[in-house]
């Protein structure tokens, strides 16, 4: 069984689970461990997107 | 002249007492992701580490990603075979049932191929915390 994933469908799981063990391991408290989860999720995706529209502007 | 710098003393830690879930939890946790966690009676997360590592790992497995073997040679290859085996009983299981044989011919499957290194990588991390739990570092 095979599963063909988008560059962005690939890129958002891979930013969801890898925050979800960094908030888990990287944090002490639940609260903590929650916000900090969110901020590496954004981090992951977001830095993901701008460097995609990077590198379609170096590329016009 | 007098030495207006007061001499910084070092915070010392006290040695933690060695017990047996300082051994147990680590390992456990490395055959099994997120059950050094679960046998310290932290369900959520070690469940939540669980699901995380065991989807990325599973998902890199469909994605036709491919997985590094020891004798890998090229260095590259080593360290791929370093981030594979932090997933422990997934790792063992992927090889004994010949799977993760993929060509890496696409991109997509590069990535599956990454998505199982950062796996194993990240029950790296999962161990070293469920080990702190043991000794008492973290609640």
């Amino acid at each position: 069984m095979t599963v063909q994933l988008t560059h962005f469908s690939a890129a958002f799981v891979f930013a969801l689970f890898a925050s979800i063990v960094f908030g888990i391991t990287h944090r002490e408290t639940s609260r903590d461990m929650v916000r900090y989860g969110l901020y590496c999720f954004v981090m992951f995706l977001g830095g993901a997107l701008a460097a995609g529209w990077a590198m379609w502007l170096v590329r016009r | 002249m007098a030495n207006s710098t007061t001499a910084k003393t070092k915070a010392v830690e006290p040695a933690q007492p060695a017990n047996m879930m300082g051994v147990i939890a680590p390992a456990i946790g490395w055959l099994i992701p997120g059950a050094g966690h679960l046998i310290q009676r932290r369900w959520i997360r070690g469940l939540l580490l669980l699901i995380s590592i065991g989807a990325l790992f599973v998902l890199g497995l469909m994605m036709q990603g491919h997985i590094y073997k020891a004798n890998g040679g090229d260095i590259l290859d080593i360290l791929g075979f370093i981030g594979d085996l932090g997933a422990g009983g997934m790792y063992i299981a992927t090889l004994a049932l010949n799977g993760g044989q993929g060509a890496i011919a696409f991109a997509i499957a590069d990535y599956g191929t990454k998505f199982m290194i950062v796996a194993g990588l990240l029950n790296f991390i999962a161990v070293a915390d469920a080990y702190h739990i043991a000794i008492g570092k973290k609640q």
